[in-house]
């Protein structure tokens, strides 16, 4: 009987042990969390993508002192934000990364989010450093030239991401279908709820 | 006797078990694969000292003549043995460990393994199945940068006897045939005439990575209307390119389009670059 004991003991460590192991691999390889590039965001805390872990993202790159392209994609994850159902609103993280990180300090980021009434808990703004915006948008896919001291010219994406850091769909263009986008998060947020 | 059976097995696991918790508590050390934790390797590639200067884009927004200012660039493109010796020091490289969101399924096909170079293949002929995340993680080990592509088309417009041979119908010509040649990614580096700059294999052996390769705008989205699919491949729209010549800057600005960053491709290299002199890097905001 005593050996059943020790056996007993043995498979109950197998199994913790295996649990142990499967956290440490729930991160993806094509995860967007395995980036180890440091931000900044509108509160000026300092973070890494992976904090975003946990929560449906929807990721669009922009500049604030843009005057052309970029209020057309704000407005859009303004709408997509209202066409979220409220229920879900908590699990979903709407990311605006700047491509224009010298001008667009945590402070102007905040002041951007103010005016835009982008201040609630679920908008996330981002700002960091050359090499890692240019990395962020490598991982994007997005195409984006300084053509001159203050703009930027740039393709149009947004993003969305399951909680784990998986791309699900890219909507590009000017003709962002914000639908489409609205139906994705919410099927994103049922399947990992 | 099935009792210490039992034990041993338990202990077994639980070593096996210390294991896993202990590779574990390495990943996160490990995830900082891009910039942070790399381990840095020598290189012995000799760099060649452009002095820069006035170069008119190969497409235009306005007529602008950019300014190139100095740089250092590698004479050849990094190797086999120096990217072996990369992956190497920094085994979140190799190609059983890199990140998918690093690097597309073929990243070094052919190798054997992690740090086996594929059979037969040559210590000094150019590194290819490359992802630009790679190429830019060796140029921060060896303590270079990638090229910008201006930089890397500045010193493309050179010939062996000129340093702007583009207008030159020969020149086109010449690189065209050179591109077309197959399995040419195979050759050693520096068994060519240099250029001007005595820089080697800009055209005879591979297809080169460079820092901002997705600057160019070549969809109908950008707000830069003259960046468009036709501007790029439609010959009706050569004019608004800067030399209408250049057939062979055609292919490298289109295949640069088609790229994304992790891909990996059979004949696509890079060389580094580096400044020439040792600006302080403000990375604050």
């Amino acid at each position: 009987m005593k050996y059943y004991n020790y056996l007993l003991i043995a498979l109950l460590m197998l199994a913790s042990c295996k649990e142990k192991s499967k956290q440490s691999e729930t991160l993806p390889s094509n995860s967007i969390f395995n980036l180890s590039t440091e931000w900044q965001n509108q509160k000026g805390e300092t973070l890494q993508l992976k904090n975003l872990q946990g929560k449906t993202l929807v990721v669009v790159m922009i500049y604030t002192s843009c005057k052309t392209a970029c209020p057309i994609l704000v407005a859009k994850m303004k709408t997509i934000e209202e066409k979220i159902d409220r229920k879900d609103i908590e699990k979903v993280s709407l990311v605006l990364v700047s491509i224009d990180p010298e001008t667009d300090t945590p402070t102007r980021l905040a002041e951007f989010a103010k005016i835009n009434k982008m201040d609630a808990p679920q908008w996330v703004f981002l700002t960091s450093n050359k090499d890692a915006t240019q990395e962020f948008a490598n991982v994007l896919s997005m195409k984006y030239k300084r053509i001159s001291p203050i703009d930027f010219s740039h393709s149009n994406i947004i993003s969305i991401f399951k909680p784990n850091g998986q791309l699900v769909s890219q909507e590009e263009g000017s003709e962002i279908n914000v639908e489409k986008v609205v139906t994705t998060v919410t099927k994103t947020v049922k399947s990992n709820s | 006797m099935y009792k210490y059976f039992a034990a041993i097995m338990g202990m077994l696991l639980l070593f096996s078990c210390q294991k896993q918790v202990r590779t574990t508590s390495e990943k996160p050390m490990l995830q900082n694969t891009f910039s942070n934790t790399l381990h840095p390797v020598p290189t012995t590639t000799k760099m060649v000292y452009i002095p820069g200067g006035k170069y008119e884009p190969f497409f235009l927004t306005d007529s602008i003549e950019i300014t190139i200012h100095p740089f250092l660039l590698d004479e050849n493109p990094v190797t086999n043995q120096e990217f072996l010796a990369f992956v190497k020091a920094n085994p979140q490289w190799q190609k059983s460990n890199v990140k998918e969101i690093y690097a597309d399924t073929t990243y070094l096909r052919d190798w054997i393994d992690d740090t086996t170079l594929p059979k037969g293949a040559k210590l000094d002929a150019p590194v290819c199945f490359v992802s630009w995340f790679a190429a830019k993680a060796y140029s921060q080990s060896v303590g270079k940068r990638l090229p910008t592509l201006d930089e890397w088309e500045f010193v493309a417009m050179a010939d062996t006897d000129t340093f702007n041979a583009r207008k030159k119908p020969e020149y086109s010509n010449q690189i065209i045939g050179l591109y077309s040649q197959k399995d040419r990614q195979f050759n050693s580096v520096k068994e060519s005439t240099p250029n001007y700059w005595k820089v080697y294999n800009m055209f005879d052996l591979i297809w080169e990575w460079t820092d901002d390769f997705n600057s160019i705008l070549s969809t109908g989205d950008s707000r830069v209307g003259e960046y468009d699919d036709k501007g790029l491949f439609c010959a009706g729209s050569a004019t608004t390119t800067s030399d209408n010549l250049n057939y062979a800057a055609f292919m490298r600005f289109a295949l640069r389009t088609s790229l994304k960053a992790n891909y990996t491709i059979a004949n696509l290299g890079f060389r580094c670059a580096k400044d020439t002199i040792t600006v302080h890097q403000n990375n604050e905001l």
